[in-house]
């Protein structure tokens, strides 16, 4: 069955399954240790692996000796550039493994070893001769094109202008005019569990344990580059150890596992060190936005023109882009938009998505302006952004989803404490502390189905449930959110159902977690394949007791006969063996071809902070943010989500910086998990609403993205 | 090579170990507990925490062959066969956890603190964790999991 086809759980259904706090089914595996992560398998023989990087931000790799590691006890095999001659890699399509570096920390060679410690020795152990260049790290120096080239005979990767109006028209007409430039640090992901592999090469067919967010990509990007057939690659993520957007695609670790597994005959584990998953497998790029805006003396937008520039490092990658230009050209009312958006390259590691990508930049830039016209207009930052509100995409017409959610989460985050009891402005406290408030509002193109994402629903002959897919859950609790669908639909227990995901062998195609796009595509497709499910039960039992179709039911627990008996679940299955009741559900539209409208995520947070202005410590008193979340299937997961996307959100705002030193080219804390927000005191109050009512369909659930979500 | 006993999770252990491995990578690599994770290797993030003789460290940071005739334990020691311990089952409960991998090392910091002072007041829950790094962001639903189990009425959390 098409999700598309499924009625809707509409305001006045009531549900018994969705909507509760069903504690997350995967808890006793991970509060037990027993939770197997990517970097925790041990299969007999296998080896470990260490990657040798550049220490140079550029140069060429004119002589290199595996000698002295291959002569060291426990190292088994070295791959270098002429082991892999021919295999490319990003979209580049340079060497996988460098005879050209571009970056401290691309790859040059990999040693697979007995142990961890033996490979490390080995990586040490390799001399590599380099010719060094001079490289790019320079932002404004790159921005400016006098940077030297990274790769090709430019730096600038791409330019690209959106615009709708005359912007500077509007400028030269504005009552008010303000202009300033915003930079935002490069962030790493940091995910705890680093990008890692395992890889066991068998009769020309390969699997790979990968800790990524998307099994079904890895497998067809890998399948590709080896030109395998997609059955001859099976990937398995039982349970990521954190991603936010690095692990959307297969870095090249993968690879080196598979080749490596592929040369020893036996399965090799790829696990980067820190200080490789900092350095290579993915940042937040950073990004310099020049801003201009005209408003009218009562803080109505007339003009926005800006100029963002952010920086994807090295080599470009696969995956969620960017979206820099997206807060501007969607979150205020403005006839007048120019927006040029410019990707400059560099000799740093590739930037990847993270967490909302671009979005969370631009938003920085864009609310800091209007903080400052509400500022010298005088106007309440809430009742600016009011001013200013639109319900609908000003290019193509399309009707947001929620049309006034964001109205709504204003008005909620106005009352909460938060935002009350700070006096407006500054409050000057004792011994140079002072105190202040700040508001933003927040737009993302989250809630989109990203289809294909299939499920099969299978009753074992007992009555209780199989649900087949090949989804992942990357912590944001997909396991347990897709058994609730099940269950609500199919009127069983939780308890009765097993649900099999973070396996290519385990169901259909489902999509990568990404976009925050997971839950919008697989709980309507679940759900669809348990109703089916129960059509196929009720045609096999109309046939069987050989009454009408129409004169059946399914309640959960028996088939009901209209004027006739109940027949148990498990009696009733038992006695039509060998036929087995299975259906399929699939979700292959997205929200907004299904329907003309265009899903968003919108929103608003206050924070109170006090800045000691002595030292310049900064403590966060308190954020309420009010998130618009549509249906909600699990409160107490959705509250994990969002309260970690803002925890993530004070890091970036606070505390968290790669920091590239511009003049060398060189990372100085490539190791460091300290940068990382460690705050354990914040106290983040979500006020999540569950929108469903009025909302304009967008998905059978009525339900949204939120792992995302800021 | 050197001879290494220890008693790991209640069980004598006797383990031929290089000098140069750590505790961390003896536990995972030799003796099949994964539980501590290797995150940072460099003593920040308390990813690899176990308890040596009850005290709380980061495994990454301890020679095995420094554990010789001490007591280990690890997330995997914490239940009693099926049946979870309760901080544990206050985790669980809570949702202090999202993707999990710190989950161990946060658990083993705040056991060190129950077997050192099963009464601790809220600044001393806080500053028990303080060494955990959660990139997932699940503080407050730690904090409330670990204020459960201790019974402590918890201040200046938003709800």
């Amino acid at each position: 069955m098409k999700a598309v086809d499924l009625p809707d759980w509409s305001d006045e259904i009531e549900l018994d399954q969705v909507g509760t706090s069903l504690r997350r089914l995967d808890a006793h595996a991970k509060v037990t240790g027993r939770a197997r992560f990517t970097t925790d398998i041990r299969l007999p023989g296998q080896l470990f692996a260490a990657v040798v990087r550049s220490p140079i931000p550029s140069g060429d790799v004119i002589d290199i000796d595996t000698a002295p590691a291959l002569a060291l006890a426990g190292v088994v095999d070295v791959l270098t550039a002429a082991d892999v001659d021919g295999m490319t890699w990003y979209d580049d399509e340079v060497p996988l493994l460098a005879g050209t570096v571009r970056f401290v920390g691309d790859e040059i060679a990999v040693v697979a070893a007995e142990t961890i410690q033996a490979a490390r020795a080995g990586a040490a152990a390799i001399a590599i001769t380099f010719d060094p260049n001079d490289h790019a790290a320079t932002f404004d120096e790159i921005d400016d094109g006098d940077a030297p080239v990274v790769i090709g005979d430019t730096n600038e990767v791409e330019t690209t202008t959106i615009e709708r109006g005359d912007a500077e028209a509007a400028l030269d007409t504005a009552a008010h005019v303000l202009s300033e430039t915003y930079r935002t640090q490069i962030a790493v992901h940091n995910s705890l569990e680093p990008h890692s592999c395992t890889a066991v090469w068998g009769d020309g067919e390969v699997t790979l344990y990968c800790s990524t967010q998307g099994v079904n990509n890895v497998r067809e990007s890998m399948a590709e580059h080896l030109g395998l057939g997609h059955n001859r690659v099976r990937v398995v993520a039982e349970n990521v150890g954190g991603g936010f957007g690095a692990k959307q695609i297969p870095w090249k670790e993968t690879m080196f596992a598979a080749l490596l597994s592929k040369r020893t005959g036996r399965p090799v584990q790829v696990a980067l060190d820190r200080r490789g998953e900092n350095l290579a497998a993915g940042k937040r790029g950073r990004t310099k936005q020049t801003l201009r805006i005209g408003a009218d003396d009562e803080g109505r937008l007339v003009a926005i023109d800006a100029r963002l520039v952010d920086d994807s490092g090295a080599y470009q990658v696969p995956g969620e882009a960017s979206a820099l230009h997206g807060p501007a050209q969607f979150m205020y009312a403005c006839d007048n938009v120019r927006l040029i958006r410019k990707t400059i390259r560099s000799n740093s590691g590739a930037s990847v998505a993270f967490r909302a990508p671009g979005y969370v930049e631009a938003t920085f830039a864009l609310e800091s302006m209007l903080d400052d016209l509400a500022r010298i207009l005088d106007i309440d930052p809430i009742e600016l952004r009011r001013r200013n509100h639109v319900g609908h995409d000003q290019e193509t017409g399309m009707r947001w989803s929620q049309p006034e959610g964001v109205l709504r989460s204003y008005d909620e985050v106005e009352k909460s404490d938060t935002w009350k009891v700070t006096d407006r402005g500054r409050t000057e406290l004792p011994h140079g502390v002072v105190r202040g408030r700040g508001f933003a509002a927040h737009d993302w193109v989250a809630a989109a189905a990203r289809p294909p994402g299939h499920a099969v629903v299978t009753f074992n002959f007992d009555g209780s449930v199989h649900v087949g897919t090949s989804a992942q859950d990357i912590g944001t609790g997909t396991r347990t959110m897709l058994t609730q669908v099940v269950a609500e639909e199919l009127g069983v227990e939780p308890e009765r159902i097993r649900l099999s995901l973070g396996d290519t062998s385990t169901g259909p195609p489902a999509p990568t977690s990404s976009g925050s796009a997971t839950t919008p595509t697989m709980a309507p497709a679940v759900r669809a394949a348990a109703r089916s499910a129960i059509d196929h039960l009720l045609e096999a039992a109309a046939e069987h007791l050989d009454v009408e179709l129409d004169s059946l039911s399914f309640d959960g627990s028996h088939v009901r006969v209209v004027r006739g008996d109940d027949h148990p679940i498990d009696e009733i299955l038992e006695a039509m063996s060998p036929t087995v009741i299975h259906g399929w559900g699939g979700r292959e539209t997205t929200a907004d071809d299904a329907n003309g409208v265009s899903p968003r995520a919108q929103g608003s947070a206050a924070a109170e902070v006090e800045v000691d202005t002595l030292t310049g410590q900064i403590v966060v008193r308190s954020i309420t943010v009010s998130p618009d979340c549509g249906r909600i299937l699990n409160p107490r997961l959705v509250d994990s989500q969002v309260i970690g996307g803002v925890t993530q959100g004070i890091g970036f705002a606070l505390m968290e910086e790669q920091v590239l030193d511009e003049r060398l080219g060189v990372v100085t804390n490539p190791t460091s998990t300290t940068t990382s927000c460690r705050r354990c005191r914040i106290p983040v109050s979500s006020i999540m609403r569950s929108s469903t009512s009025p909302t304009w369909r967008r998905t059978p659930l009525a339900q949204r993205g939120s792992a995302n979500c800021r | 090579m050197h001879e290494v006993d220890m008693i790991v999770n209640g069980v004598n252990r006797t383990e031929s170990i290089p000098a140069d491995a750590t505790l961390l990578h003896a536990l995972r690599d030799r003796l099949d507990l994964t539980g501590p994770k290797a995150v940072c290797e460099v003593g920040t993030c308390g990813g690899c925490t176990v308890l040596i003789d009850d005290l709380p460290v980061y495994s990454c940071l301890v020679l095995a062959v420094e554990c010789d005739r001490q007591r280990i334990d690890t997330v995997e020691g914490l239940s009693d066969g099926a049946d979870l311990s309760a901080l544990q089952e206050s985790f669980a409960s809570c949702d202090a956890l999202q993707c999990g991998y710190c989950t161990p090392g946060q658990l083993m910091s705040l056991e060190g603190l129950r077997r050192a002072n099963p009464t601790p007041d809220s600044e001393e829950i806080m500053a028990s964790i303080q060494g955990n790094l959660c990139r997932c962001g699940a503080y407050r639903h730690i904090l409330d999991a670990a204020h459960r189990v201790f019974d402590v009425e918890q201040p200046g959390c938003g709800r």
